[in-house]
């Protein structure tokens, strides 16, 4: 049984946005994209730790404010010719109100 | 045969006669039916009540069973008579009137409730929902009396009520809460389109409105918005969504979740009561379209006349607006991803914006607008996952088909009017360049430029003016290729800068669909460049997108390695004060800053500031007067002096004085890349303004202005525009260049980029010699600071963008981890 923790509503996140939320797992990014869909990756670009959630977001995709690597939202893959990835998390959306997998971010932190 | 067996259908609406209809087709013997439906009417169709208001159909043709139909098929209607009650246990139903009748098999389909806002005021007199005949009735009356009605929702019900409220005659304003219309069906481009057809029949779009209140002592006044607004209105229409009538169905107890919960064979949890239509909810999904729920009346009939099937298995859904004159398609599944193929189609002139998205060789969704016949064969592509790879590169074009054109790269310049201007600096439409090339023969750019001087100045519209030659000549003209902006599109920086002006477009979603981008939303390249272009060319109407900006724009301040952030406040021409350095101390005593770092633009730099701090930091520096430096920007930096006559024994003029007065004039504005500017007070250039974008030195006879240097990845001197003689001369002369750079610029081009390729005479030219142009610059650039210089961390320290500070959620340690 999953366990979900409410993390707050769709409009709390600009459009083509994102927040951040601290958890023991580190910090996560939480972006919307512009067809209002919601992705959660851990909030570090895996080439200089640049935090992707400061990043312009277009289409499912996020570019590091760092160095301009981009990361796609959906896989957590980087996409073109970088190479990494970083952790993606589970989101469910009920309606406007936003909850992710407690288990999910426990786990990482136990790593 | 045995007797017949009860069925009850609870619902008098499309889902309960089109199940009724579908039964007698397959066993019309086994049961006596009687039907309850609680509007005192016959069956209608629902789907036609938009029509109905537009005054297109009236009532009577949607009618779809007229009493003729109950009679001779044996069925009782109890039209008018509620069921308030249903008893599993003695399978009966109760109605209002308090009849009680049994049955064997019970049917229930009572749709949908209108979902009212809970905001005060939704109760008053003159807030109806759009939902049923007698709604459409009311709204037809309130049309008559005239006004303005507000219409709260923007998607599919609330549009077509605004369009069928504006045909009766009514002043219409649709308040929609996020920023596209229909989104749950169109994306922003289509929206966008769709915004601005329902604006040209004279409707007002409100989105990311919010509704705070209803006004009106007993009769609606208005409608309050979260923001302040106030709209006056003597009708509200509530379009804010529909929620599936579950209460009977609760109330006896069967299982519910959103729906009433049904299986494939529209069984609920009680075997002997089934339910359809938008009542229901079937593998997790609700819906409001018509199509699915012909399926589940369909899988209900089979299910009652126990025909084996295999039940029903979920819809596919697509929408059509029902406006006439406006074509709107969508189908299926369209937000992006990086597994999906997006094919975009754009005809900017016919008002056409196709989209196809792909996944696995199938197509999986769609959005048309404009031109919609389509939509259908798209429709069936994405229900029967037919493999496209093979037909894929001329799928977008449609069924009709035949081969051969591909995507013309001349089509925006193509589509703009002879009227439009091509040549900024000339002041040349495409008219009269068109008109050049055919009654003069011309043949090359080189014979446009000597014969209609387009493109003889600044040539940021040359590619333009290449592509009339091409246009005009066809095959026998081969324009010189042009570096696109970024892989969105197939224009460069220059043709999409003048289109912008010479369509007047004034939104980055205008301007993605005009220019037919070839992606949905842009990327990181193209949007911060598009935001600069229309920040500069519209500067009071356009709204600047923050998510558009790189994150230093967007905070206000410098992003560091580690995630922290640097901020330099402005130090007006490099001068500082003892209250100035005291605040600056406490500041990073009291938020315990690590580093602090002159800078070579003559000011501090305080590093490593944890983002969530910046507001408070801003807040006290704000109390010692300071204001952003914009050391983040693309836009003015900083103005270097050196002290000038205040105290230097060589110094020929107030060069700090002037430094000061140009920073005060030029802060807050956004350029394609940074200036930095300089004002030494003599030739021996303390404040090396021989480097910079612009400098100033100033001599015994006057002020020399220079410009175009560089001091970075390369190093330059700079080139001297010209002598004038007073400090007013001075900044009149800065700011015209500084104008014409952002006007003419492409993004993140400094200076001496653009001087070069502009070339420095015709920059002379303008700047020094024509004083009209530059009086014109000078006042272009007054007017774009009216709506620029605003302190970004004042208004930040005030509550803006309060999000951007502030983590969404601190979750902690799971107990069980402990």
């Amino acid at each position: 049984m999953r366990n979900w923790i409410e993390i707050g509503n769709l409009s709390d996140i600009p459009l083509r946005g994102a927040r951040c939320l601290e958890t023991p797992a580190g910090r996560i990014a939480v972006f919307r994209t512009a067809a209002d869909e919601v992705y959660a990756i851990e909030d570090r670009c895996p080439h200089k730790g640049g935090p992707l959630s400061q990043g312009i977001v277009h289409g499912t995709g996020v570019t590091c404010p760092l160095h301009n690597w981009v990361m796609s939202l959906e896989t957590g893959e980087a996409l073109g010719a970088d190479e990494g990835a970083v952790r993606t998390f589970d989101l469910k959306r009920d309606g406007d109100r936003i909850f992710i997998d407690a288990a999910a971010t426990a786990v990482a932190a136990a790593e | 045969m045995s007797e017949r067996k009860k069925l009850v259908v609870i619902g008098n609406g499309m889902a309960g006669c089109r199940a009724v209809e579908e039964l007698l087709a397959r066993a019309p013997d086994i049961y006596d039916i009687t039907i309850f439906g609680a509007e005192p009417e016959v069956n209608y169709n629902r789907i036609m009540l938009s029509p109905v208001l537009a005054g297109e159909t009236t009532f009577d043709e949607i009618i779809i069973n007229g009493r003729d139909w109950y009679d001779e098929n044996g069925i009782a209607l109890r039209a008018g008579e509620e069921v308030i009650a249903i008893d599993p246990a003695g399978r009966q139903v109760l109605t209002d009137k308090g009849e009680r009748t049994g049955y064997d098999r019970l049917l229930i389909a009572t749709g949908s409730m209108p979902f009212i806002i809970p905001v005060p005021g939704a109760a008053l007199d003159g807030v109806i929902a759009f939902r049923d005949i007698a709604d459409v009735r009311r709204m037809t009356a309130a049309a008559g009396k005239g006004g303005r009605a507000v219409v709260i929702g923007g998607g599919l019900l609330g549009l077509e009520a605004a369009n069928g409220l504006r045909t009766n005659g009514m002043d219409v304003t649709v308040i929609h809460l996020t920023d596209t219309l229909m989104e749950r069906q169109l994306d922003e481009a289509a929206g966008f389109l769709l915004r601005r057809e329902l604006e040209s029949r004279g409707i007002e779009v409100l989105t990311g409105a919010s509704t705070e209140e209803i006004l009106g002592e007993n009769v609606v006044e208005g409608v309050k918005l979260k923001d302040g607004r106030v709209v006056p209105a003597g009708l509200v229409v509530m379009a804010a969504g529909i929620r599936p009538n579950i209460s009977l169905a609760q109330k006896a107890g069967l299982e519910c979740n959103r729906g009433i919960l049904v299986d494939d064979f529209m069984q609920t949890s009680d075997p002997c009561i089934m339910a359809v239509g938008e009542c229901v909810e079937h593998r997790g999904q609700v819906y409001g379209l018509v199509a699915p729920i012909w399926d589940m009346c369909r899988a209900a009939a089979d299910t009652l006349a126990a025909v084996d099937s295999d039940g029903y298995g979920g819809s596919v859904t697509s929408t059509k607006l029902k406006v006439t004159g406006v074509d709107v398609f969508s189908a299926g599944d369209f937000a992006p991803g990086d597994d999906r193929d997006d094919i975009v189609y754009r005809d900017a002139a016919r008002g056409i914006y196709k989209r196809i998205v792909i996944f696995d060789d199938r197509i999986i969704g769609a959005v048309l607008y404009g031109d919609t016949q389509d939509g259908n064969w798209y429709f069936q592509l994405l229900k029967d996952a037919e493999d496209i790879s093979e037909s894929r590169e001329t799928l977008i074009f449609g069924p009709a088909f035949a081969g051969g054109a591909t995507a013309d790269p001349n089509a925006a310049v193509a589509a703009l009017a002879d009227t439009g201007e091509i040549c900024g600096c000339n002041g040349i439409c495409k008219g009269e360049i068109v008109g050049a090339i055919h009654e003069k023969g011309l043949t090359s750019l080189a014979e446009v430029r000597a014969h209609t001087k387009a493109s003889a100045s600044c040539g940021s519209c040359t590619g333009l003016v290449e592509q009339l030659l091409s246009l005009t000549l066809g095959d026998t003209y081969n324009p010189a290729a042009v570096e696109q902006v970024c892989g969105c599109t197939e224009l460069g920086h220059d043709d999409v800068r003048r289109l912008i002006k010479a369509k007047e477009l004034k939104t980055i979603p205008e301007v993605m669909q005009e220019l037919e981008w070839k992606t949905p939303d842009g990327c990181a390249k193209c949007r911060p460049a598009l935001n600069y272009y229309l920040v500069c060319d519209w500067p009071e109407e356009y709204a600047d997108d923050y998510q558009s900006r790189f994150i230093n724009e967007r905070v206000h301040a410098n992003i560091q390695k580690d995630g922290t952030y640097s901020i330099v406040p402005r130090m007006w021409g490099g001068m500082t004060s003892s209250t100035e350095l005291r605040a600056i101390a406490d500041v990073v005593d009291k938020f315990d800053i690590p580093a602090v770092k002159v800078t070579g633009g003559q000011r501090i730099d305080m590093l490593g500031i944890r983002k969530e701090d910046l507001p408070a930091v801003w807040a006290d520096l704000g109390k010692a007067g300071f204001v952003s430096g914009h050391a983040y920007a693309k836009g003015l930096r900083t103005v270097k002096t050196c002290v000038g006559t205040d105290w230097c024994r060589f110094g020929t003029q107030d060069s700090t004085g002037l430094g000061v007065r140009i920073e005060k004039f030029m802060w807050g504005s956004w350029t394609p890349a940074k200036v930095k500017m300089a004002v030494s007070g003599c030739p021996r250039n303390c404040a090396e303004a021989t480097c910079k974008d612009v400098g100033i030195i100033c001599v015994d006879s006057g002020f020399e202005i220079h410009f175009a240097g560089a001091a970075g990845l390369e190093i330059q001197g700079t080139e001297k525009l010209g002598l004038v003689a007073t400090e007013e001369d001075a900044l009149e002369h800065v700011v015209a260049l500084v104008q014409m750079y952002r006007e003419q610029a492409r993004y993140l081009e400094r200076i001496y980029k653009w001087a070069k390729r502009v070339g420095y005479n015709e920059i002379r030219r303008q700047i020094m010699e024509d004083g009209e142009r530059r009086r014109a610059y000078f006042d272009r650039f007054v007017f774009s600071q009216k709506f620029a210089q605003v302190d970004p961390w004042s208004e930040r320290v005030s509550g803006k963008d309060k999000h951007e500070f502030r983590p969404m959620a601190d979750i902690g340690f799971p107990r069980a981890a402990e």
